[in-house]
């Protein structure tokens, strides 16, 4: 394995679930943001949807979630090795035939066949 | 102490992630162990000190390379580079290993420099930036030209300098005040904040920073 990768092994995070495009998951991401009197504040937002692509490798590696939110298509990429990543939980699996599933932008409604489990 | 650096090797680009998810462009770099091959101190106020980097077979140098690293006592080293600056020869003593922690420290500036990926004889367009002519409306063999060199009768001549086609790249290109980002002991690696000059695995050399003179210029 070449130095790169192993350098950056080191700083990845390990604590995540393996998520696959297709999959709908429940992404938890902190804000850091600055309130009226200039205090730093963090909060945590979530977000739900379906990952139609994965990019990148490494510590460099991200997620695309899509969702509708009131009628209109929401995208959203997180990287996945940041910190501030607060949270990642699938909550179903998807079956798709496909890396990118950006199809899915003309369509009204997000429908992914679900993974049957064995 | 400014103007002493290490010989390396260009490994590649990453990213590196502070404790906020802020994400900083890094080029890794792997100087070291570095060899003094030799100390200068002449009396017209000439100081410096040779680096060597990446031990070879022997068979791969010259006698007279050899024999001058067989003097200083280091081992047979594919590069070697002079390092010169005022009071610069004092730290170092000839046959010592020097690795990056003895030099550098996080957070430090640095000058960085290599030779520039060569593209060959490249023309106008790639060289210098110049627009080209259109691709359609009517061009016809008029794309990628770089149009006038000059005016008429007056000046009469090509001024000196003006932007042509020509070899670009594979050249030594500095550049200056890239921050240490991060330092790794263990395998003697800086990473440096930023891109550097030079394919991966290339040659670079990287110094402490010459930063800014009396006047506000770089030295």
């Amino acid at each position: 394995m070449d130095i790169v990768r192993r350098i950056e092994q080191t700083m990845m995070r390990e604590d995540l679930p393996s998520v696959d495009v297709g999959d709908t998951v429940r992404v938890k991401w902190r804000f850091n943001e600055k309130d009226r009197s200039g205090e730093e504040k963090s909060r945590v937002q979530a977000f739900e949807g379906i990952i139609i692509a994965k990019k990148g490798t490494g510590i460099s590696e991200s997620i695309l979630v899509r969702k509708i939110s009131s009628g209109i298509g929401v995208e959203k990429s997180f990287p996945i090795h940041s910190p501030n990543l607060v949270g990642l939980e699938i909550v179903t699996k998807g079956k798709v035939r496909r890396a990118k599933l950006y199809y899915l932008r003309d369509k009204k409604h997000l429908v992914v066949k679900k993974r049957s489990r064995f | 102490m400014k103007g002493i650096g290490l010989l390396g090797r260009k490994i590649g680009m990453s990213r590196f992630i502070d404790d906020k998810g802020i994400f900083t462009p890094v080029t890794l770099i792997k100087a070291g162990p570095n060899y003094v091959v030799n100390v200068r101190k002449e009396d017209n106020g000439l100081e410096s000190v040779a680096m060597g980097f990446e031990v070879v077979k022997e068979k791969a140098l010259n006698k007279p390379k050899l024999g001058a690293l067989k003097k200083a006592g280091v081992p047979p080293v594919r590069f070697v580079k002079e390092f010169r600056y005022p009071g610069i020869s004092e730290q170092f003593q000839v046959g010592q290993e020097v690795n990056v922690t003895d030099v550098f420290q996080d957070g430090e500036l640095v000058d960085v420099i290599g030779v520039s990926r060569g593209r060959g004889f490249a023309g106008g367009v790639r060289r210098w930036g110049f627009a080209g002519g259109p691709k359609t409306h009517g061009s016809r063999g008029w794309h990628r030209r770089i149009g006038s060199i000059g005016n008429r009768t007056y000046p009469g001549e090509v001024k000196p300098g003006k932007k042509m086609p020509g070899q670009y790249g594979n050249e030594q290109v500095t550049v200056r005040n890239l921050k240490i980002v991060k330092i790794i002991p263990e395998q003697n690696i800086i990473a440096v904040k930023g891109s550097v000059p030079g394919s991966k695995n290339g040659f670079v050399l990287v110094r402490k920073a010459y930063g800014l003179g009396p006047q506000g210029r770089s030295e």
